[in-house]
């Protein structure tokens, strides 16, 4: 088949999902979907809809970045715009079933939004609070279409950028991608066309192609995201690389702990191959790629891209000095480009629209959007994109809500275990690249964890050297042994055995460790503990000389017992504890018995009354 | 110092080695599988994945006979086993929960909620129950950071989990 005539089929195929004969119901399946129940809540109700004799057909989406709503569905009826409906239950399904699907009704505010104009009070999907402020690029079609589904990739300009960069040298494409100013989104924010232009000019054969789908930092999932949600933008910026570079092989490494972004990877690669997308002599032009699925084994490091490579070629992940670069000596030896899933997926509409389009956002040096997963102490978590320079209060409270539960935020914390912890006196800060560099912290992949009143410094810093020196590889000493000595320390203070002198020599050693190590892992293990320091140097010292934790963390540092002035003996607290420590008669006050109690904090969360004390 | 070089590396974890020779003839089964993937060396993570999800750990025997088939030192092997933590040494238990222990899963207390799993099922993280019924693990992330806290029993993610709600799930499968 031509690409006209499948173009052709895909807005066919399209506009029975937009204008379809029986109702459509359209399901979260990303995996916040299926781990806040959608499959269960999904099978349940075709069987309720078969016994009620109702017509409908099923499709599953990807994550449209409103995790927090999950379980989500959109309706769709004959001759009207979708209705989104979120947060469902068994209950509030069976419900919609019958008003919506059967009457046509959107009864309360049981429905989230329109998928077109405001309607009856259902606002329209464009004005939700946290939808407003963006600009969807990477995730142009996440949540939108059906991943399994070619077609629907097709209807929204896929492969178009790959057409059009076909039909242009390799050189010119290069020359696009330079003007756009992308930067590379898996950290480093090295500038793309820069990188492949060094790859293009390396000599030897054959080039390889590397997708870097590792995705280590804990507490993101961009990149998870647009691969079981919107896999072909993926493939399809990997062909637009690998014809800049001159390489006709690419491997994806994906982590281990993303099954269904492995499954839908694959299933997208075979339907490429078997439409000319990819293999070889693509579209006709005589280019060939092919393209390899390789598993991670679970090592952090490994998202480093010389230990990633180790791992591709079957040895123990160790990064390595540089140079030679990758770009001139990388996987097997050869030269070797390497990008991350969402520099990838911003490619396709580069190519479709131009690089001047997306240099149109941004900021003077970090030009057009950037995804961050919104997690932590948020009330809207979630996936978003934005465009580079919008403010971090922007992103807290306009999109994400600010705190679920009427706390004081109190900082964010990004670009994971190499990144620091932004305080909010600074959340006028516009995001780039340079000025999250500024006050001590990275952009990092995109992580974003809100930290309230509730979130102590200290064990966050405790936190992120545990899993840095669980992680260092061990090539290297300052590496290896700073992390171990700060995360001793850090361990030492959190349990009120902090000595005078603790901060100041975790500041040295942190020091040592951020020039001696070889790698970024290490060079940047510190910055959690040196942020940390630089802005809140006093909850340090208020668990080292006043054996005192006020976030009501560290539990060396804290004691639970229960105010009888304002107890009124529901027993809520004492049948919830887990070690049966609190005691009381129905009505009276209650007591907790400190030596039983282990502090897991359940009668503090439990008691509506505020009545349990934490000191 | 010649001697030292020359010793097993499997010597070290306090079993007695066999002398390579005298290893029991490769599991025709465990052989067909291998053979699925072509002897290079690029293949020895994957090979080590097919076969651990196979018989759910590593063996020295599995471990002996990939290091055979791609005609490298079981050291490699075991070096680089060793290396990742997805591999196991050990049996494992016949199901497996995993507590995320990610930035946004422990702001959001994921840590009280392995301590009192472990303190269930009587075993630390990264043990397994003698009746090998249960294995426990910490993660670092799952990607549904939205859901903190996240758990994954028998590759089940379950979502915005509590206390309360993680011995549910875990006493569902008893
Ligand atoms: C310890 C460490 C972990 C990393 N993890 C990742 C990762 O998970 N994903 C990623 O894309 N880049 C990761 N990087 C950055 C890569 O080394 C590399 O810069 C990136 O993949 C290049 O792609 P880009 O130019 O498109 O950003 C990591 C770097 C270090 C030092
Ligand atoms: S800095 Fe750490 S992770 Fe990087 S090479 Fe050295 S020991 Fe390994
Ligand atoms: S939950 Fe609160 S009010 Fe109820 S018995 Fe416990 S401390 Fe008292
Ligand atoms: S996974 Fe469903 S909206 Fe994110
Ligand atoms: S931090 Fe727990 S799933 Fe990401």
């Amino acid at each position: 088949m031509r690409f006209e005539q499948l173009q052709a089929r895909a807005k066919k195929a399209w506009q029975e999902v937009v204008s379809p004969q029986i109702p459509l119901i359209r399901m979260g399946m990303a995996t916040c979907g299926r781990a806040a129940g959608g499959q269960e809540l999904l099978q349940a109700f075709q069987e309720e809809l078969a016994k009620n004799k109702i017509q409908a057909q099923f499709s599953e989406v990807g994550c449209l970045g409103l995790c927090y709503a999950e379980p989500m569905a959109e309706i769709i009826l004959p001759g009207r715009p979708g209705v989104l409906f979120a947060k469902l239950t068994p209950a509030k399904m069976k419900k919609i079933g019958e008003d919506y699907l059967v009457h046509g009704k959107i009864v309360g505010d049981s429905a989230l939004a329109v998928m077109g104009p405001a309607r009856n009070g259902t606002p329209a999907f464009t004005d939700l609070p946290m939808v407003k402020g963006q600009q969807r690029t990477a995730l142009r079609n996440c949540g939108i279409i059906d991943p399994t589904n070619l077609d629907h990739y097709l209807a929204h300009d896929g492969y178009v950028g790959l057409k059009r960069a076909l039909s242009l040298s390799p050189d010119e494409v290069i020359a696009e991608v330079k003007t756009s100013g992308l930067r590379g989104r898996g950290g480093a924010g090295f500038p793309t066309g820069q990188k492949w232009e060094f790859c293009r000019k390396a000599t030897g054969t054959p080039k390889y192609l590397i997708c870097n789908a590792d995705e280590g930092d804990p507490g993101a999932f961009m990149d998870r995201s647009v691969l079981e949600s919107d896999p072909h933008s993926v493939l399809e910026g990997m062909a637009l690389a690998a014809y800049a570079i001159g390489a006709e092989h690419g491997y994806i490494y994906c982590r281990a702990e993303y099954p269904l972004a492995l499954e839908r990877l694959d299933l997208a690669i075979r339907q490429a191959t078997e439409h000319n997308l990819l293999g070889d002599n693509i579209l006709g032009s005589g280019f060939n790629l092919h393209l390899k699925i390789k598993m991670g084994a679970g090592a952090f490091v490994c998202g480093e891209e010389t230990a990633l490579m180790a791992s591709i070629e079957g040895r123990r992940g160790m990064p390595r000095t540089r140079p030679p670069f990758p770009a001139n000596q990388g996987l097997f030896g050869k030269p070797t480009t390497i990008n991350n899933v969402e520099t990838l997926a911003n490619l396709p509409p580069i190519l479709a629209k131009g690089g001047a389009w997306y240099a149109g956002f941004g900021t003077e040096k970090s030009k057009g959007t950037k995804t961050f997963a919104l997690a932590g102490k948020v009330d809207r978590t979630g996936l978003i994109e934005v465009p580079m320079g919008i403010t971090l209060k922007e992103i807290v409270f306009d999109i994400g809500g600010g705190s679920p539960i009427g706390k004081k935020i109190k900082a964010v914390q990004t670009g994971g275990p190499s990144g620091g912890c932004i305080p909010a006196e600074l959340f006028d800060l516009p995001v780039d690249y340079e000025r999250l560099a500024a006050v001590g912290s990275i952009m990092g992949s995109g992580g974003m964890v809100v930290l309230d009143e509730n979130t102590c410094m200290v064990d966050v810093a405790r936190y992120f050297l545990e899993f840095t020196k669980n992680e260092s590889c061990g090539k290297c000493a300052p590496c290896r042994l700073g992390t171990r000595q700060m995360h001793e320390i850090l361990t030492d203070i959190c349990a009120g055995r902090g000595r005078p002198g603790d901060i100041e020599l975790l500041e040295e050693i942190g020091a040592a460790v951020r020039k001696g190590s070889l790698c970024a892992l290490g060079g940047t293990a510190p910055n959690p503990v040196l942020t940390t320091i630089q802005h809140y140097r006093h909850e340090y010292e208020q668990h080292i000389q006043d054996q005192r934790c006020f976030a009501g963390v560290c539990k060396a540092l804290i004691t639970y017992s229960i105010n009888a002035e304002t107890c009124n003996g529901c027993r809520v607290c004492a049948t919830n504890c887990p070690q049966q420590a609190i005691s009381g008669e129905k009505k009276k006050p209650h007591v907790i018995d400190t030596a039983l109690c282990i502090k897991c904090g359940i009668c503090y969360e439990m008691c509506k009354f505020d009545a349990v004390v934490r000191q | 110092m010649s001697k030292k070089a020359k010793k097993d590396p499997f010597a070290s974890r306090g079993r007695k080695a066999r002398p390579s020779q005298m290893r029991p003839k490769v599991d025709p089964s465990l052989r067909a599988l291998l053979e699925k993937y072509p002897a290079e060396r690029s293949n020895l993570i994957p090979l080590l994945q097919v076969v651990q999800d196979q018989h759910g750990w590593l063996t020295e025997d599995s471990m002996a006979a990939i290091a055979e088939y791609l005609h490298v030192p079981s050291s490699i092997v075991y070096g680089v086993a060793t290396f990742y933590a997805q591999f196991y040494m050990t049996p494992q238990g016949k199901h497996r929960v995993k507590v995320c222990q990610g930035t946004a899963c422990h702001v959001r207390g994921s840590q009280a909620i392995m301590d009192q799993l472990s303190s269930k099922l009587g075993i630390p993280p990264g043990g397994t129950t003698s009746d090998l019924l249960f294995s426990l693990e910490r993660v670092a992330c799952f990607g549904s950071c939205a859901l903190a806290p996240v758990m994954v029993l028998d590759g089940k993610v379950h979502g915005r989990v509590t206390i309360k709600k993680a011995e549910k799930i875990v006493e569902g499968v008893k």
